[in-house]
């Protein structure tokens, strides 16, 4: 726009042909100018490391390489075949998947109802909630980690006084291996569903009261208010949900690491976990790499999937 | 940003009151009562967060616990800031965080003024491979990056802390987005003035760009004061943990039965940026908001 707006004044001006040249070339110097710091900052610390993360993948690179790391020696598909017969990756891939499927739904629809009851004829309070229910998505996991092990903790735990109170067994949360998973998806939708309440109340902002008016007018009542206006209305920003929400579960790492370490029996290890105790507990950094490789392209794949999907619906 | 957003969100809201006194969607006490059952639940740890950081240790063995200390004591605090080296595990987290903080508002900008507004060869392509590393996870590059940092040297430095996020695709793409909204005309003025585009950036843009830089200063902010990562990674020797990495190594491990102590390192944690947040709540809600739904 301001080139041509440039070339437009230019025309009025004798020297029109210099002048337009001049800005563009100005403009030039100067997008470089100010993109540089970023570039640079992305090109060593983003780029390269994508990009030596692959050929990493295919070496058995270990802690002796650290010394010299041009000297690692390459193996060719050699890790990507042994991830094939790793009996813990296929752990740590069917519990990504399990973090997934349960978690997104859970946490979108936890969101979507506080953001629809908020959203409604909730005026007192307003605030007291949005604040509440934000709250633990800027604390720090760790600190989190600290009291929601406490609350499920066999003896003492705030979980187990509940279920005394109804008559019911308390249970050891993090030790049983079935309940391991349930209990840190519970406390990661706790963790989340104020993210997604926000982008929620956003979305349900941009839908016109007058189609409520209209529904109301047809004679709707609540639910199919809900069914047919806000459902339909929010579709973007559900689907941007979804998306960034699943990628977001896959990646999942900090909550399982700080409450079980991944245990018991790896049945809460999941893929970033795997990556971080191949490469950072046995320093297998060459077959870490081959698992985050497979991790992006899960990723990649799943973006794809849904960024296809949210453009044919949008 | 903020005050078009909230004006947005206060309109509909009278419009309809005016006119329909039992206001849209649901509503009923029942609404009400469901809302605050779940507040309890999610603020209640909080709640017994603050609480138990004053409570002796014998105390946390009572069956039924107790809520309110029934001997409050600052023996946890103490511990904390004189046994433990707590001080420096915030000294290490609050430099981290500003010096991260600094780079993302000044490098972000940049690139972000210049992918708004500036016609470069290759600023397509840029704004593409911005978008496209949105996506990758840390896990991918994380190895590489350490064996970068060993090589280097700045393992168990603030370098090694600090260096790899100090511009990030999220700002650069926040930036963007607000900077769009800049009217040309104000940039063409300055240039026929004769400004240069060094200076038109400072003193016409940043100034413009003051609501999106303090959205993103406090999100980048949070993040990096919360991050865990990277610096359980990167730091493994005492002196460089930051605050996250001090607290979980002493929860799995030494202090692990010590809960008045690990609840009183959580609150030195979570106390700043809770401040923060209570006070600049809007900034967070719609800075997030703005970006997800624009995005």
């Amino acid at each position: 726009m301001s080139a041509t707006d440039a070339a437009a004044n230019a025309a009025r001006v004798p020297v029109a042909g210099r002048t337009s040249s001049g800005v563009r070339l100005r403009q030039s110097l100067a997008g470089w100018f100010f993109s540089l710091p970023f570039v640079l900052i992305f090109a060593v610390f983003l780029a390269i490391p994508l990009i030596t993360s692959f050929l990493l993948s295919f070496t058995s690179f270990g802690l002796r390489d650290l010394r010299n790391p041009v000297g690692a020696s390459f193996i060719g598909l050699e890790n990507y075949a042994e991830l094939l017969g790793d009996p813990t990756f296929h752990t740590a891939l069917i519990n990504t998947a399990v973090y997934v499927v349960a978690g997104v739904p859970l946490t979108l629809i936890a969101g979507l109802a506080v953001a629809v009851a908020l959203n409604g004829a909730v005026r007192r309070f307003r605030t007291l909630f949005r604040v509440g229910y934000y709250l633990p998505v800027v604390t720090s996991i760790v600190a989190i980690a600290v009291v929601w092990r406490f609350v499920l903790s066999p003896d003492q735990g705030l979980a187990n006084l509940l279920l005394r109170a109804v008559g019911l067994p308390g249970q050891n949360w993090l030790g049983n291996p079935a309940l391991a998973m349930p209990a840190i998806i519970a406390m990661i939708v706790w963790k989340n569903l104020g993210f997604s309440m926000v982008i929620f109340l956003a979305g349900l902002q941009t839908i016109p009261t007058s189609l409520y008016e209209a529904a109301r007018i047809d004679g709707a009542g609540k639910w199919q208010e809900f069914r047919y206006v806000t459902l339909p209305g929010l579709r973007p920003t559900m689907l941007f949900s979804v998306v960034t929400t699943t990628i977001g579960y896959l990646q999942i790492f900090e909550e399982p690491f700080v409450m079980t370490g991944g245990g018991p029996l790896d049945r809460t290890m999941s893929l970033s976990m795997y990556i971080y105790e191949e490469g950072f507990s046995f320093f297998h950094q060459g077959y870490a790499a081959a698992i985050a490789y497979v991790l992006f392209a899960i990723v990649a794949v799943v973006a794809v999937v849904q960024f296809r999907i949210l453009r044919s619906e949008t | 940003m903020t005050l078009a957003s909230d004006q947005l969100r206060q309109a509909p809201v009278t419009a309809v009151t005016a006119d329909r006194p039992r206001g849209r969607g649901f509503t009923g006490w029942w609404i009400y009562l469901l809302l605050f059952i779940g507040l309890v639940l999610v603020v209640g740890p909080f709640i017994w967060m603050v609480l138990g950081s004053f409570k002796p240790a014998p105390e946390f063995l009572r069956i039924p616990p107790t809520w309110i200390p029934e001997a409050p004591t600052l023996d946890n605090y103490r511990r904390l800031f004189e046994v433990l080296d707590f001080p420096r595990f915030f000294f290490n987290s609050a430099v981290v965080a500003v010096a991260v903080t600094g780079g993302n508002l000044v490098f972000c900008s940049m690139v972000g003024y210049a992918l708004a507004k500036l016609k470069f060869v290759g600023r397509n392509q840029l704004f593409l491979l911005v978008l496209a590393t949105l996506m990758i996870p840390g896990s991918v590059t994380v190895i590489p990056l350490y064996i970068l940092m060993s090589m280097l040297g700045l393992t168990n430095s603030f370098g090694g802390l600090i260096l790899p996020f100090l511009a990030t695709a999220f700002g650069v793409f926040l930036m963007r987005q607000f900077m769009l909204g800049i009217p040309d005309e104000l940039l063409e003025a300055a240039r026929i003035d004769g400004a240069s585009e060094v200076r038109i950036f400072f003193q016409v843009v940043m100034p413009l760009a003051t609501p999106a830089l303090a959205t993103l200063g406090i999100l980048t902010f949070l993040g990096s004061w919360n991050s865990f990562f990277w610096p359980l990674i990167v730091a493994s020797e005492d002196e460089m943990f930051t605050l996250p990495v001090a607290l979980a190594t002493f929860a799995t491990g030494a202090y692990q039965a010590d809960h008045g102590l690990l609840m009183a390192g959580s609150l030195v944690i979570v106390l700043p940026v809770l401040i923060v947040f209570i006070l600049l709540q809007r900034l967070f809600t719609e800075g997030i908001a703005t970006t997800g739904i624009k995005g």
